[in-house]
């Protein structure tokens, strides 16, 4: 058994030679059982404490055990903006693994195939082809009660060896893993790890690789999450020590980190019985003077609307998380989609203005979300984070952020309030009276019925537009705070992608992409998107062309739901659509094949996957 | 209990006229009047702090009531205030949360919640304002319209069984259930000050007449209507025969035996058990979370957190 000991292997005499590389895209392909994610998970790890970037893609099935799954991980040293259109790496499990993800392999890439399971073709010269006999060697190792289980540690060492990674760094994450575990577990992650460390693929390969130095070192160290996670501690951040949901993918994990975390900092998450009763709930503990919070994905905010109105009726702090998945309905519950959109901005009856913010990559997650329980505080009224599944799963590494500078200490005001107080002034922002708040004057009643100042019930009709103007001219005054989101690429030109949520990393390569190949072509991302941040018609104005770029349906009229929402309110003809509905993150060259069709063409649309 | 405000003078006595606000919006002779008025007086003996009373409805005639309450209050959506208020007295165990409903609210579009909110045992006082009729609406069937019951949406008489409440709450876990009659002033005080005293969910179903709807509904328990107003007989636990007759709330099945007796039953603590609130669970939750993070300050927490992601 050779167990490394030094932290970046070096292969012996007369071993191939190392090829630097600068970024490297694996595919793991096999069924959710095998623990590739947690092999993905690691890699991502390593990444983050070693500098790199890295980011993530992750499919899962929905079913409860079972079924092919992939864990997509690339990691460079440079800025790592999308997770690959195509894999240089492929490690593949089984013959139906192999098969559905062959085709994703750049040409002279690297298949490594577990040849217990899986025959390739080998006439096939366009790739490299590396047979191990992953499940054998691993039984060899672990020996017989273990079965294939350590599968994915085997890969994981296999992948050490092959990548040049840094060996200690990764036994203490394999040591954080499974140390808690009973004492077997730890030593046959160990046993399989260093079996596919040793394995020799000389014969195979005419080479190793390493990863260049990081452009960043000595910076600051990094944090490895994923968006939900990011999402999470971005609440903690914010002051948020309330909540209260009920399960559903892909929001689940974030309830499940808040009923354990929320606890640590003497607050309280509560499952709740239906969506009904957590919007309920978290409404309740937002009268009670708490910053709070609830979430879900696109059939449970559906659930929730009537008291979303409610609280934007009462002037009720509250944030909403909704991470999208396929819809409508059941739809697809582990895809992802762009399509909750107008949901999330029009939702609920009546003229019910609320704040909808939408955060770009995992980093963001944290920090969008803690501009939304500011939001939802400084103006009394609910905000919703428009995740999606791509980022729930996602894993990034991104800079710790500085507790320090941007922590939130949670406040509850209960000073006595003075004979003139009114629950829902006009003529300035409302801000609540708690219970336990000793009243000099009439004790303030909230409600969902149209109100006077007083709160007390009305018909007026003159108070009801008032009222009505009072609630929507808040967020225009919110809107007048908003950064004007920043360009990238050319200042002006030809064309312009404006994008919303997941995609921002895609759209980003492919204006890179276009510059480099001579297009005039940016990129503007908008992050709050009800209300708008001011200033975005002069940046219209610059382009010839503006192209919106989702994850949704092009509807009936040819328009995705932003640029739907952005003809409407620029009135411009240049605003089209660049859509897609399959459940999957934009490829870059998905989108650049989008522009390509609508700057030759005049039609309206460019739907990757028209009618069927 | 605790206030987290100082209160340098010392208390006038809460009274009747520091706690009346909007005029009742109820048609002339409803029973709520009653009930109302009943809740006055029992806030008047209990003397809770004005600031830590909270009252919180739904929507109905009876979800009218936080208007007609100087005191902090909310008047929430249909069917949703038990979700609502067990929010309030979760994150705030320092306030007295009462909520009142009809029985559409609470038997009807909200049930689930009734039900949840019971077997959680959420420390709140639910009062359940039953006329059996939506008034509201104007007349139409609900939950616990008996059978024949002409409205405006079953004119040929409502088929649907109706719902027994008190068989309901048994069921549906809550820990202290009673029942009582909006004509019995002094009863409903009673079965206030009972349910106010109960750490958890205590709930009480007031009889309480639509005169506009439904009238003469409950005069089989109004004694000056020619009716009876049998009162449950609780144990005094004296060792006498006579208290081997009387009621034992913490008997299940003798419980269930009082909510099968036919139209108008009895009146009284039906149920009390005393198992712990999810108020009290929760705040052991959170004393032993702190204890394992070792009362750390909420930023070294999460730095901790952070440094195991790195």
């Amino acid at each position: 058994m050779v167990s490394p000991t030094s932290s970046t292997a070096t292969p012996e005499g007369g071993a191939p030679s190392v090829e630097k590389l600068k970024d490297a895209v694996i595919r793991l392909a096999g069924n959710s059982q095998d623990g590739i994610q947690t092999i993905g998970g690691f890699l991502a790890r390593l990444a983050g404490r070693s500098d790199q970037d890295v980011m993530t893609y992750m499919t899962i099935p929905s079913t409860i055990s079972g079924g092919p799954s992939i864990f997509q991980v690339r990691m460079g040293s440079g800025e790592v903006l999308s997770a690959g259109d195509q894999a240089d790496f492929l490690v593949a499990f089984y013959q139906h693994s192999y098969e559905s993800h062959i085709s994703f392999l750049r040409e002279g890439g690297v298949l490594i195939y577990d040849t217990d399971h899986v025959k390739p073709n080998l006439d096939d010269k366009r790739f490299v082809h590396c047979g191990v006999a992953i499940t054998g060697l691993t039984i060899e190792a672990c020996g017989g009660a273990a079965k294939d289980k350590g599968k994915n540690m085997f890969v994981l060492g296999l992948l050490a060896r092959l990548f040049s990674l840094k060996v200690d760094k990764l036994r203490a994450l394999i040591t954080e893993r499974f140390g808690t575990k009973d004492g077997d577990v730890l030593r046959n992650a160990f046993l399989a790890f260093d079996a596919g460390y040793a394995y020799t693929v000389e014969g195979l390969l005419k080479r190793y690789y390493a990863f260049e130095d990081p452009v960043r070192p000595n910076a600051c160290p990094q944090v490895t999450m994923d968006g939900n996670q990011a999402i999470a501690y971005g609440l903690i951040a914010a002051g948020c020590r309330y909540g209260a949901a009920y399960p559903i993918t892909p929001w689940s994990s974030i309830m499940e980190i808040l009923r354990t975390e929320l606890p640590k900092y003497g607050g309280t998450f509560v499952q709740c019985e239906d969506e009904l009763a957590a919007v309920s709930l978290a409404l309740g503990a937002a009268y009670a003077g708490h910053l709070s919070m609830t979430g879900s994905s696109g059939p449970g905010l559906s659930l929730k609307m009537e008291a979303l109105g409610w609280a934007v009726m009462a002037e009720m702090p509250l944030v909403v998380v909704n991470i999208q998945r396929g819809g409508p309905s059941t739809g697809l519950p582990t895809n992802v989609e762009q399509s909750d959109l107008m949901q999330a901005i029009y939702g609920s009856h009546g003229d019910a203005p609320r704040v909808v913010v939408a955060p770009q990559n995992v980093e963001d997650c944290f920090y969008l979300t803690m501009d939304a329980c500011r939001i939802a505080k400084e103006y009394s009224v609910p905000v919703i984070i428009l995740s999606d599944q791509a980022l729930s799963s996602r894993i990034e590494a991104f800079d710790e952020p500085d507790l320090e500078k941007i922590m939130v200490k949670p406040v509850l005001d209960l000073s006595p309030r003075g004979e003139d107080f009114k629950p829902y002034p006009l003529d300035r922002m409302t801000r609540h009276a708690p219970p336990g708040t000793p009243m000099k004057g009439a004790y303030p009643t909230v409600t969902g019925l149209e109100h006077d100042e007083g709160g007390h019930p009305t018909g007026n009709p003159a108070l009801h537009m008032k009222m009505t103007a009072k609630r929507r001219d808040k967020l225009r005054q919110l809107a007048a705070t908003l950064p004007v989101p920043e360009v990238c690429g050319d200042q002006d030109g030809d064309v312009l992608l404006v994008g919303w949520g997941s995609t921002w990393g895609p759209i980003r390569e492919a204006v890179k992409r276009g510059q480099a190949a001579g297009q005039k072509i940016a990129h503007l991302h908008l992050r709050h998107i009800h209300p708008l941040p001011n200033g975005l018609e002069p940046i219209f104005a610059r382009y010839r062309q503006v192209f919106v770029v989702e994850v949704n349906d092009e509807g009936l009229y040819g328009f995705g739901q932003l640029a739907t929402l952005l003809r409407a309110r620029y009135a411009l003809n240049k605003i089209r659509s660049i859509t897609k509905t399959d459940g999957l993150t934009y490829r870059v060259r998905e989108i650049l094949e989008g522009v390509r069709r609508l700057s030759g063409e005049q039609t309206s649309t460019f739907s990757l996957y028209p009618g069927a | 209990m605790s206030s987290t405000v100082e209160a340098p003078a010392p208390r006038q006595p809460l009274k009747k006229k520091d706690l009346t606000a909007d005029h009742p919006t109820w048609c002339p002779g409803c029973g709520d009047f009653a009930v109302l008025a009943s809740f006055y007086r029992f806030l008047e003996k209990a003397q809770i702090p004005h600031e830590k009373i909270v009252v919180l409805a739904g929507i109905g005639c009876s979800s009218r009531f936080p208007y007609f309450v100087n005191s902090h209050s909310g008047h929430f959506i249909h069917g949703r205030s038990i979700p609502f208020a067990s929010g309030v007295s979760l994150s705030r165990d320092d306030l007295h949360v009462f909520v009142f409903g009809g029985d559409g609210d609470g038997f009807s579009i909200g049930g689930n919640h009734l039900f949840h909110g019971a077997r959680k045992n959420i420390n709140l006082t639910y009062v359940i304002m039953d006329n059996s009729v939506y008034g509201l609406t104007k007349k139409q069937t609900s939950p616990t319209s008996p059978i024949g019951f002409k409205t405006k949406t079953d004119p040929t008489g409502a088929f649907d069984r109706p719902v027994n409440p008190m068989k309901a709450l048994l069921a549906s876990g809550a820990t202290f259930i009673a029942r009582s009659h909006a004509a019995q002033v002094n009863h409903m005080v009673d079965m206030y000050e009972r349910a106010y005293a109960h750490k958890g969910f205590s709930v009480i179903e007031i009889l309480s007449e639509c005169v506009e709807f439904y009238p003469g509904a409950f005069d089989a328990a109004v004694p000056r209507k020619g009716g009876k107003f049998v009162e449950v007989q609780l144990k005094k636990g004296d060792g006498t025969p006579d208290d081997a007759q009387r009621h034992d709330p913490s008997d299940a099945d003798a419980a269930f035996r009082l909510a099968n007796l036919e139209a108008p039953g009895v009146y009284g603590v039906f149920y009390q058990v005393n198992p712990p609130s999810k108020n009290e669970l929760e705040a052991q939750l959170v004393a032993k979370s702190r204890e394992r993070v070792k009362h750390a300050a909420h930023i070294d927490v999460l730095r901790g957190t952070f440094a195991r992601m790195r």
